[in-house]
């Protein structure tokens, strides 16, 4: 994932950093000295010349930067779980006894069970954001799931021994 | 009346107008410096209203206001800036002086004001503003754009350029001579090699004398610095200027960065009594004559100077668009122009229409060049340029060879 970050000096204003993409598309930022941060955009056909030039606040640079650090779902699911009343979201850790260790998602037929959705699973410090049926675990995996309390109840039993209903 | 209510008064007034003519220009989005001479000239000698105790005021505003500008210009780089940029664009500069320094000479040859008159009218016509360009850049949203480091590096190359042109042209206003002068220059160039060398590996040496934390001893100590290196450095014939540029190189980190947000108000109010006093000082009625002059060597200057973009752009691979912007963003001349012709001004024995001259020529390619730098921007010049390179295309097509 090493993309190459060219870096140009702006005497008297700051530094640019600017990346090309896959698609060919130059995006850059302008940090002022001042603090002030400016997103910019490169026109397609004249690659030397910005189209959109957008001044940043810290507050919403730092927000952009997580939105596209995508560490940001916490943040978003906690907000969510103020706003529809019911619906909860909790992390849940997987026990090293867990017999889902080494198993897919799948397996767990977690939502069938208990009609609650594992978001995302938290691996380290990475955010492994909507994990497949063929995803697996291992032990000391971190769950992300929304729910209804009992929902998230029925998850937490299901991750701890197996089975909810047993 | 008694001296001190006139002065008042008479200030007080003038700084309101200001004020007033700077809302209007922000919102034409024009630089205020054209609007702030037209005022100097309405009140100033031969004007519709001459301030009579105020002068002596505005003399000495005019003088800090030099100062100041010029020590936040030093505010603005670091020393490692200034010489990392050198290498790289130093090609660029010697276009750009060469181009732009030139015509002014031979223009005040021409006009057989001989040759003092000759190294004056070269500085005017060869430093771009760089407040203006800086600030049309950030108007325009180009300070992303590829071709906008060649801009500034072009700026900092003249602004460095200056801190030698300026003791020289000090030394040759003052008489001195060519051993004179050669002195000063070599005064000036020990002097900004030991800063910058100074600045660069004790970076932190000059700035641990102030303490970035309280706002009010800083102001003080640095201002005082300042003005008292300013001071020696004019005595020492090296130019009031290009010590207060020195100290602002000089100094750094967190020390630099709150001194330019406290000094910035002063440099605001200063700066804009040393315009006033600049438009003052000329006699508006000696504009008229010199009008098509300085439109004639605004046209020729400007064009250099796109020339001179084009140029600097060309040579770091920026396309033929860019060229363009980089060439007609660098036309505005301003502050620099103005403190240059402001220490002719003031020497006995130059031709007296200098002033007017350079008033005539800052107003032109200060309002002007702004607009001008916008023309790249719509789509009857991209649909030339366009035009333009397809028929490049169809020739090369023609004659391969």
């Amino acid at each position: 994932m090493r993309v190459r970050v060219e870096q140009t000096t702006l005497p008297g204003i700051g530094v640019r950093h600017d990346v090309v993409t896959e698609s060919g598309r130059r995006v850059g930022v302008v940090s002022h000295r001042t603090g002030r941060r400016d997103l910019v955009i490169y026109d397609e056909e004249d690659p030397d010349a910005s189209t959109e030039d957008i001044p940043l606040t810290d507050d919403e640079a730092e927000a952009l930067a997580d939105i596209l650090g995508a560490s940001l779902m916490l943040g978003q699911l906690s907000g969510l779980r103020q706003q529809a009343a019911g619906l909860l979201t909790e992390q849940i850790a997987i026990p090293a006894g867990s017999t889902y260790v080494g198993r897919p998602l799948g397996d767990t037929k977690a939502r069938t069970r208990t009609s609650a959705s594992i978001v995302a699973v938290l691996r380290d410090r990475d955010v492994i954001a909507s994990p497949g049926p063929q995803f697996r675990f291992e032990a000391g995996d971190v769950v992300v799931v929304v729910g209804t309390r009992k929902g998230l109840d029925g998850v937490t039993a299901i991750l701890a021994d197996g089975d909810p209903a047993g | 009346m008694h001296h001190t209510t006139t002065l008042l008064i008479e200030v007080g007034a003038l700084l309101l107008l200001l004020g007033l003519l700077g809302r209007i220009s922000r919102r034409f989005g024009l630089s205020p410096i054209p609007l702030y001479l037209f005022a100097g000239l309405a009140f100033g000698h031969g004007g519709l209203l001459p301030l009579s105790a105020s002068e002596e005021f505005f003399a000495v505003g005019a003088e800090i206001g030099v100062i100041l500008l010029l020590v936040m210009l030093g505010l603005e780089y670091t020393a490692s800036e200034l010489v990392g940029n050198l290498r790289a664009a130093a090609p660029a500069g010697l276009v750009d002086g060469v181009l732009n320094a030139l015509p002014g000479a031979a223009f005040a040859l021409l006009l057989g004001w001989g040759w003092v008159a000759a190294v004056v009218l070269a500085g005017i016509t060869w430093v771009s503003s760089s407040g203006v360009i800086a600030k049309v850049l950030a108007d325009l949203g180009r300070l992303g754009n590829r071709e906008t480091p060649v801009i500034l590096s072009v700026l900092v190359i003249e602004d460095l350029a200056m801190a030698l042109y300026l003791p020289l042209l000090t030394a040759v206003l003052a008489g001195t001579g060519l051993i004179g002068g050669g002195i000063a220059l070599a005064v000036a160039v020990f002097t900004v090699v030991v800063v910058l060398v100074v600045a660069i590996r004790y970076g932190n040496l000059i700035s641990t004398m102030f303490s970035a934390k309280d706002p009010e001893a800083l102001l003080l100590g640095v201002l005082g610095l300042t003005l008292l290196v300013a001071g020696v450095a004019a005595q020492l014939n090296v130019s009031a200027a290009v010590g207060a540029f020195l100290v602002g190189i000089a100094l750094s980190g967190p020390v630099a960065h709150n001194a330019t947000e406290l000094l910035s108000p002063l440099r605001d109010l200063f700066a804009a009594v040393f315009f006033v006093f600049f438009g003052l000082a000329t006699d508006p009625r000696d504009i008229p004559p010199v009008l098509l002059p300085a439109l004639a060597l605004a046209v020729i200057t400007m064009a250099t100077k796109v020339v001179t973009g084009y140029v600097a752009a060309k040579r770091v691979g920026i396309a033929v668009p860019g060229r363009w912007r980089a060439g007609l963003g660098l036309m505005p001349r301003g502050e620099f122009s103005i403190v240059i012709a402001g220490l002719a001004v003031a020497t006995p024995g130059i031709e007296p229409q200098l002033a007017a001259l350079a008033t005539a020529y800052v107003l032109i390619t200060v309002v002007s060049g702004p607009m001008l730098a916008r023309i790249p921007d719509y789509p009857w010049f991209k649909k030339w340029l366009a035009g333009r390179s397809a028929a490049r295309r169809r020739t090369a097509l023609a004659a391969p060879d």
